[in-house]
């Protein structure tokens, strides 16, 4: 129910650039005023999410770390799995943001005959999550060569890199392929397992969908159905400085493309897509693991009135030396 | 706000990285220049091999099929659908009527970021002594 609920909004989304570009032939809406909106609501969602999490407070410290606490001289701890000073908490979240350290660590858990249970680890998600991330993050980089010119330096090595096989004209790309392999692994894997179905929701569905029909929709455009890059370049060149010009192109697929990209972008505050700025906000890893050096002062925590048993006794020293109770002070 | 000196700053990196592009273009202002063609001029050369809007987008696709034809299969001509026969030769045919490279091929390349490895082994007509 959830997956077909995922594919009809994916079909209208690609139904709506079909009708809106390709019949009725709206490239102004479709290739300026969508985009130039979308990257708004993308930026603004964006930070406002971000400035509504920072202003919730971390009431207790909670990292959650996998190695040694900084403690006594001659324990050897561990700098980067439990780090304890600013240099060591940069470390792990580089190494969290940028090899998905914490989900290499996966396991998977499995009743046998017998019965008995057996926990394994379980590399495949790190596998396809690392591999769909970094071929997006590549993909995006190389798209800069229609975003900016003249085109900077380093799009050509990254180009030269990936399109290192050079097979065929236009170069097959390594992630074009990467990206669709990973893709498509990320949706089988929830359809394959009964359990992990069960607890797969239409939010999970529709952005594997969404990035897949973007891959797919891109690879049509470069290699079977092409479309002319001069104009494409002279559509985004016009919108990023603010110059937009009526849109030249005219194949309906890099509409869809586009469209596609912008729903990505609207949909992106909204959704579980927000691990992005999430993971640098999260508080289990971005403290320290010096809760024994520094007291981790609770910000939710107000001054509480307090009677102390000076005062107390100031106030009953009359009742109480009269009932014979002994005092601190005569 | 917690921590507000470190959100900010992060959200302003993330900002500028993400519209970088704007930035880019503005400041380099000359980005909205097509690339400048110069097209054959001679008698006998007035038509490409295929339609224009064909050649601006696929010509890269043909020679792929060109080089299939020539190198794989043995072939050497081409006809075209205004019915000529063309000798499929890179160098000698496609470069015969667009000799000048660097006002042709190159200025499309350089806009949309494309490099042909081609050159490493085709020469250039301006690289032979006849042309
Ligand atoms: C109208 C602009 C234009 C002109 C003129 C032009 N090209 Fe291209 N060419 C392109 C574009 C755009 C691409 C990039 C296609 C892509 O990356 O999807 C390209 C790609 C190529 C590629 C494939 C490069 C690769 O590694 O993928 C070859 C080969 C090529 N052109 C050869 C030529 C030659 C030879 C000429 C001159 C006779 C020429 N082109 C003239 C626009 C042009
Ligand atoms: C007989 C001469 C001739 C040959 C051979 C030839 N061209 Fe052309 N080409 C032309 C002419 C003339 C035009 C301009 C056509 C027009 O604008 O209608 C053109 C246009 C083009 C364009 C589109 C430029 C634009 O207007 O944006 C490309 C790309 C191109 N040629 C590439 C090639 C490639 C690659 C080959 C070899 C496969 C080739 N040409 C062979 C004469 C030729
Ligand atoms: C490693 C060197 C090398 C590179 C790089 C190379 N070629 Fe070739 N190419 C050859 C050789 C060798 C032949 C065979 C020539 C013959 O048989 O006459 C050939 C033949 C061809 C032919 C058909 C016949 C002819 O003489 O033109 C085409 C078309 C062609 N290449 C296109 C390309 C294109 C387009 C590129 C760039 C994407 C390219 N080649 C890159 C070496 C190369
Ligand atoms: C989330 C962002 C995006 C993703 C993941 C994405 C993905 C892809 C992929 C996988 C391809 C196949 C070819 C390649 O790898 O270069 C492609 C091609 C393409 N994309 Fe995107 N895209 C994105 C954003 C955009 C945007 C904003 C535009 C608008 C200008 C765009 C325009 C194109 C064009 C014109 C091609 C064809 C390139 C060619 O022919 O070489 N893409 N895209």
């Amino acid at each position: 129910m959830n997956i077909v609920f995922s594919l009809l909004a994916i079909l209208v989304v690609i139904a709506a650039a079909v009708l809106g570009a390709g019949v009725a032939k709206l490239y102004f809406l479709f290739g300026v005023i969508i985009p130039y909106a979308s990257i708004a609501v993308f930026l603004v969602g964006i930070v406002s999410r971000v400035v509504k999490w920072a202003k919730s407070p971390v009431p207790f410290h909670i990292p959650t770390v996998a190695g040694q606490q900084k403690s006594l001289p001659w324990i050897r701890n561990s700098r980067l799995e439990s780090p304890h000073t600013t240099l060591g908490v940069i470390g792990r979240m580089a190494l969290e943001i940028l090899f998905f350290r914490s989900l290499f660590r996966n396991t998977k858990m499995e009743l046998r005959n017998g019965p008995k249970l057996v926990y394994g680890s379980n590399k495949y998600l790190w596998l396809g999550a690392i591999v769909f991330h970094w071929s997006m993050l590549i993909i995006v980089l190389r798209h800069l060569r229609l975003f900016m010119e003249p085109v900077p330096s380093f799009v050509f090595a990254i180009q030269g890199i990936d399109g290192f096989f050079q097979v065929g004209l236009p170069g097959l790309y390594i992630t074009d392929i990467l990206i669709l392999a990973a893709l498509s692994y990320l949706v089988l894997r929830r359809l394959v397992d009964a359990r992990l179905r069960y607890i797969s929701l239409s939010a999970d569905y529709f952005p594997l969908f969404l990035l897949l029909s973007i891959a797919v929709t891109g690879i049509l455009m470069r290699y079977f159905f092409r479309i002319d890059l001069v104009n494409v370049k002279e559509l985004a060149i016009g919108l990023f400085t603010f110059h937009p010009v009526v849109p030249q192109v005219t194949g309906v697929l890099f509409y869809i493309h586009l469209f596609l990209v912008c729903t990505l972008l609207v949909y992106f505050p909204f959704s579980k897509l927000l691990h992005m700025p999430g993971i640098f906000l999260s508080p289990t890893r971005n403290l320290a693991n010096n809760s024994r050096m520094k007291r981790h002062v609770n910000p939710w925590d107000h001054p509480v009135r307090v009677h102390t048993y000076g005062e107390y006794e100031d106030e009953f020293r009359e009742k109480m030396k009269a009932a014979g109770l002994p005092l601190d002070k005569e | 706000m917690y921590d507000s000196g470190k959100i900010i700053a992060g959200l302003i990196i993330f900002a500028a990285l993400f519209t970088s592009p704007v930035w880019y273009d503005v400041l380099n202002g000359k980005a909205l220049q097509r690339p400048d063609l110069v097209l054959p001029s001679k008698e006998n050369q007035k038509e490409c091999v295929a339609a224009a809007e064909f050649m601006r987008r696929d010509h890269m696709r043909l020679l792929n099929d060109w080089r299939y034809e020539v190198v794989r299969k043995g072939e050497t001509y081409f006809s075209s659908d205004n019915g000529k026969e063309y000798e499929m030769r890179f160098t000698k045919t496609c470069l015969g009527c667009h000799p000048n490279t660097s006002q042709f091929c190159d200025q499309c390349h350089s806009y949309v970021g494309v490099t042909p490895y081609c050159w490493d082994c085709h020469n250039k007509p301006r690289n032979l002594s006849i042309q």
